[in-house]
């Protein structure tokens, strides 16, 4: 998805990381992690191509992922796709404790917080589901942007609830994903942000599309993409 | 796919008046449920759920053992337990029941279990008049509707709403004042308690050690229902007994808040038996009809099994954002919400509704929220991958197996990418009309119905990173 639609992003990502003095390498065979498959009930096509991520990545010590769905895509469900295979699945294993969602990496692992950003703006964090609730992410990419000078972030109300992506649901299901996508709209609007800001490239197509949709001149930002204005 | 279950969404996202009713509702009892389970009121919560859960896991995996103890636990109490497959079956036993007795009127509180197996309905069909006497329940069966909440039944229904079936069915006046709605149904239910010879309800907990059930509820219609007929039979999933009394000490602390944010529900009653010889009240017989109903299908798989730990407390369809905008009539059975999408298919067989495992984000509220922690989205995924490798369309299964392959292939994945965008660029916000071809693409055309896509940059990242 970064790849093709948002390339923007990852050279966010690999501008902040290498202002951190990381070495960036983007291993040309990457593809995908295969959750669209895995989500949908393929298990077969899923479990081929994480196959090909642990090939690609197996020499990586980090990889550091713009999506908090990835990620755990990543980290909590290999384990179950390679469940009868010990060897590959002790493979998965030990990939996945290499696996970093990029505000976990920037906290845990470069103990950034201040990574020198500068963005004129009033933004409101939009918690992708999988980052929120499989890897209990809430605090980290709030302190990130806390740091950020000239931007205020305002919490949304409702917090914590779904954008309505969902994958292939938010094509199987249009209308409904499309419901949701509106309550968010609502929530941001009530915020009065003018920036949305979240760690799912999905999570922030959905809304831009939304906002556009109804017509908002409400922005949708990566979190690499705050961090890395100047 | 799923025509059927893609119109009731469509209908209900259609309805503003019924949008509203949802979602107020819901957010009352998810407000309500945070407030008592905050850790300043509540510091073991979370102990709790783990506890609950093994519990649940431990009573789930010896199921045989405990409801062989709760049998005989009550037969020594002087009641009888008797195990039905299904719901004709159920029928039968209280019809022959009330045949022998010369019973003529059922009272019912209010119960899951029967509304699955369609109760009423059956027993009306040999004459027999069974009245709900739960007050939701009891105007849900005056309008002929079934539930739309597992705690809430009549959650869609506005005292407007209530006033125009109280006048349709009962020829009342037209009232819209809420206490004199529930004046009228209480003094026809009073009569009805009276006269009745059959009590029916449900269980909330089978207690094994005790041979005991354990009943749950606000309006005391079930204290009436199982007290003042001289037959009580109580229906009841084999997935409800727990192992000891003491284990309720978990379960009753979650229950009410999880579902009404109650500490505790107003009534709880322990039933164990007809009324002895030096008692003042309870009825004359004790009947425990114990249903399967399809849940000896999920006991072999140990992933799925979980999905039998649930104590109906409705916490997740609260929560839940589908739940809050499609409502409870959109699912196609009684159980509705995120543990109606995993135990539908799995007690009815998953032909049923193919798409229903497929109507959700995953977005896992509904884990979260679960006070015997059921891994909702982890059975919707196993779900899924069953419906997927029979029903679903030969255009579907070849997109993800040419996916599989490009994503194996990244020099094929990379110039598809490009191609496709190449043929879908312009510079303005339009693009995408102006490409017939990609409008045809069913999918594409979903997203576009609600949303814009954004159109697809010049360079992909793979480009841009080797030109830095």
């Amino acid at each position: 998805m970064v790849d093709q639609l948002f390339p923007q992003i990852g050279m966010a990502m690999a501008k902040v990381l290498e202002a951190l003095d990381f070495e960036v390498d983007f291993p040309e065979a990457q593809t995908c992690c295969g959750q669209p498959a895995f989500n949908s009930g393929y298990r077969a096509e899923a479990r081929a191509v994480a196959l090909h991520f642990l090939d690609v990545f197996e020499a990586s010590d980090a990889i550091v992922v713009p999506s908090g769905s990835c990620t755990a895509m990543i980290t909590h469900h290999f384990a179950e796709l390679f469940a009868s295979d010990s060897a590959v699945g002790a493979r998965a294993k030990s990939l996945a404790s290499r696996v970093w969602e990029f505000s976990k990496f920037l906290t845990e692992v470069a103990g950034a917080e201040d990574v020198g950003a500068h963005l004129e703006a009033v933004a409101t964090f939009h918690d992708g589901c999988h980052a929120l609730r499989e890897l209990g992410i809430h605090s980290a990419p709030r302190r990130l942007l806390a740091r950020v000078r000239g931007l205020e972030l305002r919490e949304l109300e409702p917090a914590g609830e779904c954008c309505g992506f969902g994958g292939t649901f938010s094509v199987k299901f249009g209308e409904l994903s499309g419901a949701m996508a509106r309550g968010k709209v609502d929530a941001i609007v009530r915020s009065g942000a003018n920036t949305v800001v979240s760690l799912d490239p999905s999570c922030l197509m959905q809304i831009q599309g939304a906002l556009s949709r109804a017509g908002l001149e409400i922005r949708t930002l990566h979190l690499a993409e705050v961090l890395a204005s100047r | 796919m799923s025509s059927q279950l893609q119109r009731h969404i469509h209908d209900t996202l259609a309805d503003p008046r019924l949008q509203q009713a949802i979602y107020t509702a819901t957010g009352r009892l998810k407000d309500a449920r945070l407030a008592v389970i905050a850790d300043n009121v509540l510091p073991d919560y979370q102990e709790l759920r783990t506890q609950a859960n093994l519990l649940k896991q431990h009573a789930i995996d010896h199921l045989d053992y405990y409801l062989e103890e709760f049998q005989r636990n009550v037969e020594a109490h002087g009641g009888t337990v008797t195990y039905c497959r299904d719901g004709p079956e159920v029928a039968d036993f209280v019809l022959s029941l009330a045949k022998q007795r010369g019973a003529g009127l059922i009272v019912k509180s209010k119960s899951m279990t029967t509304e699955e197996i369609d109760l009423n309905e059956r027993l009306g069909h040999h004459g027999l008049e069974s009245v709900e006497t739960d007050l939701g329940e009891y105007i849900l069966q005056l309008a002929h509707e079934r539930p739309y909440h597992i705690v809430a039944p009549a959650l869609h229904k506005t005292r407007y709403d209530v006033a125009q079936i109280l006048t349709e069915k009962l020829h009342a006046p037209h009232d819209i004042v809420i206490e004199n709605q529930t004046a009228l149904a209480r003094s026809v239910l009073r009569q009805k308690f009276l006269a009745a010879d059959i009590g029916i309800s449900g269980a909330n907990f089978l207690v094994a050690d005790s041979g005991a059930i354990v009943l749950v509820e606000n309006e005391g219609n079930a204290r009436l229902t199982t007290s003042a007929p001289k037959i009580h039979i109580a229906v009841a999933g084999i997935e409800k007994v727990i192992p000891r009394a003491q284990d309720l000490a978990v379960f009753l602390k979650l229950l009410a808040r999880s579902a009404t944010g109650q500490l505790l529900s107003v009534y709880t009653s322990f039933l164990s038996g007809p009324r002895r010889a030096d008692e003042i009240d309870g009825p004359d017989e004790f009947h425990v009809v114990l249903l399967d109903n399809g849940r000896t299908r999920l006991l072999p798989n140990p992933e799925r099994r979980q999905s039998l730990y649930c104590i109906r407390c409705g916490a997740c369809l609260n929560t839940c954002p589908v739940y809050r905008k499609i409502g409870g009539h959109s699912f196609p059975w009684v159980y509705s919400g995120p543990i109606g999408a995993i135990i539908t298919p799995q007690f009815l067989g998953a032909g049923h509704e193919p798409g229903l495992p497929f109507a959700s984000s995953l977005c896992g509220a509904c884990a979260e929220v679960c006070p015997v922690k059921i891994d909702i989205p982890k059975v919707l995924l196993d779900l899924r991958s069953e419906v997927a490798s029979v029903k679903t369309g030969r255009l579907e299964k070849l997109a993800f197996r040419v996916f599989a392959w490009l994503a194996r292939h990244p020099r094929a994945y990379a110039i598809g990418g490009r191609l496709a965008a190449s043929l879908a660029r312009s510079g303005d916000g339009a693009w995408i009309r102006r490409v017939p071809a990609l409008l045809n693409i069913g999918p594409i055309r979903a997203w576009l119905s609600q949303r814009d896509l954004p159109p697809p940059p010049p360079r992909s990242f793979r480009q841009l990173w080797r030109q830095r």
